[in-house]
């Protein structure tokens, strides 16, 4: 019996509740139990959002993760306000383009991503936090990346279907990354 | 059976109202329950219904009000402030005996207070709906599925007992994303002769009507509408038992504080604490009879509320102070971690909870 708690943070317009829907819509499509909750009110436009997703093979009770297993950090206040909640043995990963702090703590297993530049050179600037997702299927051993593409066909709406290919791609390129 | 689909709680409850056939819905945007107005100012147009964003709170539940004497299914939606300035329209519906369902997506207060998750309404809904001697149905949805299922059900019992149901959900029932199966569900037709459809010249005219100035008249009409509350506690009583088999102490929660009082369980159990939940699923009528026959078994009671102790007196109330009762709370937007439950837990097991 497992259960695995995400959070996911960073300003708004980074992604971070699309980032978490997908890894939601992969745990139902797996036949988990699977819950997401968003941060909202005003800090949604511009200042710092988040949204904690948890995937179990039991019911999911409280749907708010204090204790993430893996965190993905997109930006600095939320990898400083959140970097300690992170169990221990739990998995870090930063976009360091945006972020230059190095996490001190030994007993988590962090990833170093320069998301925002690798998404500009790959000229979709949009989608640092498929790449960071991308590392997350790989780092996380809960995850396998089979099955991402039926998940991203249920995140993306059919009118942007065409967006689907480059999400892929993004996600790859994330999870290929060392 | 329908495929499980991602959607928010408040999505769900606005799909879910759409096949529970409501076709008229009027609202004003208030956060976090804008999804359903959003939802239904989609959805509405493209099915023949109606989707009205009203000029205020009040404005809107009296449209509810005029759509409700048609005898067609008809909802609002609004959160903590808003259900206030929807309070005296909700009295003239009682008055009115009109069927109608109120969703309130509570946040913290009082007053505009702030716009996180909060259950501090539970007095206005299960006490203080408007003036007057009335009661609303209050169901209390603890997952995105309970959130459509209760309001097809919501809509039921409206009709069936020609008054008003509310769904009392909170911030994070409305905001996060759930698997649910929403299957086309059977709606049973009840007598609407009461309704003003248009006479065609063929019988009498209907009068909906709040307005009683003859005492005596106005009395019969509570104790009237007494007896049919009197049912309704009888027959509708909604609640969950979780592990109350051998329970030691119970706790009483609803909504989201329910789902975080079940992690702190599972914990305490873990270290051989023998606790249990008793979930009322209807606030109004509130599950009295569990709660007392839990009295007779456990030593004490913890309430769990994101507000400053107010579902607490009724558990008091149904235990008959039989065994102690504290509270375990978060209030103003803020809500209680399961590692604070299971303090409360903890302590009400060594004896602290007196």
């Amino acid at each position: 019996m497992k259960t695995t708690q995400i959070l996911i943070a960073g300003f708004g317009g980074q992604g971070v509740l699309f980032a978490g829907k997908l890894l939601a819509y992969k745990g139902l499509i797996e036949d988990k139990n699977v819950s997401w909750l968003p941060s909202y009110g005003p800090e949604m436009r511009g200042g710092t959002a988040n949204c904690s997703v948890i995937i179990s093979d039991t019911p999911v009770g409280s749907p708010i993760v204090s204790a993430p297993d893996c965190l993905i950090a997109m930006n600095l206040p939320s990898l400083l306000k959140y970097k300690d909640s992170v169990v221990s043995g739990g998995v870090i990963i930063i976009d360091s383009t945006l972020i230059t702090e190095k996490i001190d703590r030994d007993d988590v297993s962090v990833y170093y991503v320069p998301a925002t530049k690798m998404a500009n050179d790959e000229g979709f600037s949009t989608l640092a936090n498929m790449i960071l997702i991308g590392k997350l299927l790989d780092a996380c051993d809960e995850f396998t990346i089979d099955g991402t593409e039926a998940a991203l066909e249920k995140v993306i709406p059919p009118r942007k279907a065409e967006m689907l290919g480059i999400n892929l791609k993004a996600i790859k390129l994330g999870y290929d990354f060392k | 059976m329908a495929k499980k689909v991602l959607m928010k709680g408040n999505e769900a409850i606005a799909e879910a109202a759409i096949m529970a056939g409501c076709r008229h819905y009027f609202g004003y945007p208030i956060t976090p329950q804008t999804e359903i107005a959003a939802y239904m100012a989609k959805r509405m147009p493209k099915i023949g219904g109606t989707f009205l964003q009203a000029e205020s709170e009040v404005a809107a539940i009296n449209m509810v009000y005029g759509v409700a004497s048609t005898g067609k299914r008809v909802m609002t939606s609004s959160s903590s402030p808003g259900v206030a300035l929807k309070s005296e329209g909700l009295s003239y519906m009682a008055g009115s005996d009109l069927p109608g369902l109120i969703v309130n997506v509570q946040r913290g207060g009082p007053g505009l207070g702030g716009i996180q998750p909060s259950q501090s309404d539970y007095f206005m809904a299960t006490k203080a709906g408007g003036h007057g001697d009335f009661r609303m149905i209050v169901l209390a949805p603890s997952s995105v599925q309970e959130m459509a299922d209760l309001t097809i059900k919501g809509f039921d019992l409206a009709e069936k007992y020609r008054m008003t149901s509310m769904i009392l959900a909170d911030g994070t029932m409305g905001q996060m994303m759930e698997p649910v199966e929403l299957n086309e569900p059977e709606i049973k037709e009840y007598d609407k002769s009461w309704a003003v459809t248009g006479t065609k010249m063929q019988r009498k005219h209907n009068i909906i009507n709040s307005l009683s100035l003859i005492p005596d008249e106005l009395e019969k009409l509570n104790f009237e509408r007494f007896q049919r509350y009197k049912q309704i506690e009888e027959n509708e009583v909604m609640y969950e038992e979780f592990m109350m088999d051998d329970a030691e102490i119970c706790i009483a929660a609803f909504g989201i504080a329910a789902r975080i009082s079940k992690n702190a369980i599972i914990a305490a159990r873990e270290q051989g604490i023998k606790v249990g939940l008793i979930r009322p699923i209807t606030l109004w009528p509130f599950p009295t009879e569990a709660f007392a026959k839990a009295a007779d078994k456990v030593n004490s009671f913890i309430s769990v509320e994101l507000s400053m102790g107010q579902m607490i007196e009724d558990v008091r109330l149904a235990t008959g102070c039989k065994k102690p009762v504290t509270l375990c709370n978060r209030a103003g937007g803020m809500i209680p971690s399961p590692e604070q439950v299971l303090e409360a837990i903890v302590n009400a097991a060594k004896g602290g909870n007196k």
